[in-house]
């Protein structure tokens, strides 16, 4: 097992970093290449949902990101937004988001967002975890993709 | 990085090309483009994303954003891609059923 950790200060910009490093460590762990694209939309967004959970919570600590290599490659994110208050956000979301053809008439720009950061994230990774930290504020998402680990 | 923004007219038509990264960064650029021109009077709109590599859920927002904009004003907004990566984030969020999205800015023009 090999890891490679990220932490970076809750700005936008630096999402586009999480996502080259994540297809870069995804690509060495030997993940098909067909799946790329869902694991850089997939980190993309739980890593947006992190900066924007900071943002909301006015919380500077850095968010950190870890790509392990290994049977599957897992990706895990994790906050320092208040859990409960963050998990509550993500359940309020209707599960599973589909949008109807009514949708764009009733959600404001930012639920749309969240609805349909969720939906990406549920919808694109087989196996994904929200959960709350245990050894601090925040909450931990865990994604993991089939390998061929070396 | 930037994105690469360009507007022209066809026939009625105001076609907004987007190329590079719609993303939790770059989308702002995307909303104020669509906000100027939906105040300068441009009613249908055709975003042209075929030289777009990666739109996540906050470039999908904008989107929304502009189409209810869009329909408030009496106007349109159509979507132009071929691209399975992107068309695939349209299915799996429901959005497809939201959006009328054309397979090239001609089609998109003679449907809205």
């Amino acid at each position: 097992m090999r890891t490679v950790r990220l932490a970076f200060s809750p700005t936008p910009a630096h999402v586009r970093t999480a996502r080259l490093v994540a297809v870069a460590t995804a690509r060495n762990a030997g993940v098909a290449e067909g799946i790329l694209d869902e694991i850089r939309l997939a980190v993309g967004e739980a890593c947006s949902r992190a900066v924007s959970l900071h943002v909301q919570h006015k919380r500077s600590e850095l968010v950190e990101v870890e790509f392990t290599d290994g049977p599957r490659f897992e990706v895990v994110v994790r906050d320092s937004a208040p859990a409960d208050q963050a998990l509550h956000a993500d359940l309020a979301v209707t599960s599973p988001f589909v949008a109807g053809p009514a949708f764009a008439e009733t959600e404001s720009e930012e639920e749309v967002a969240a609805g349909v950061g969720l939906a990406l994230l549920t919808g694109l990774v087989d196996d994904v975890t929200v959960t709350p930290a245990t050894d601090r504020d925040g909450t931990v998402v865990r994604m993991t993709w089939e390998s061929a680990a070396r | 990085m930037e994105l690469s923004l360009t507007t022209r007219a066809v026939g009625r038509h105001t076609v907004l090309a987007v190329g590079g990264e719609i993303d939790v960064y770059t989308a702002p650029q995307l909303r104020s483009e669509l906000i100027r021109l939906a105040d300068a009077g441009f009613a249908h709109i055709v975003v042209d994303m075929e030289r777009v590599d990666f739109l996540d859920s906050t470039g999908l927002g904008v989107l929304v954003g502009a189409l209810k904009r869009a329909r408030a004003a009496g106007g349109s907004v159509e979507l132009v891609s071929s691209q399975p990566k992107i068309l695939k984030i349209f299915n799996v969020t429901g959005l497809e059923k939201v959006f009328n999205i054309h397979a090239s800015v001609d089609e998109a023009v003679a449907a809205g």
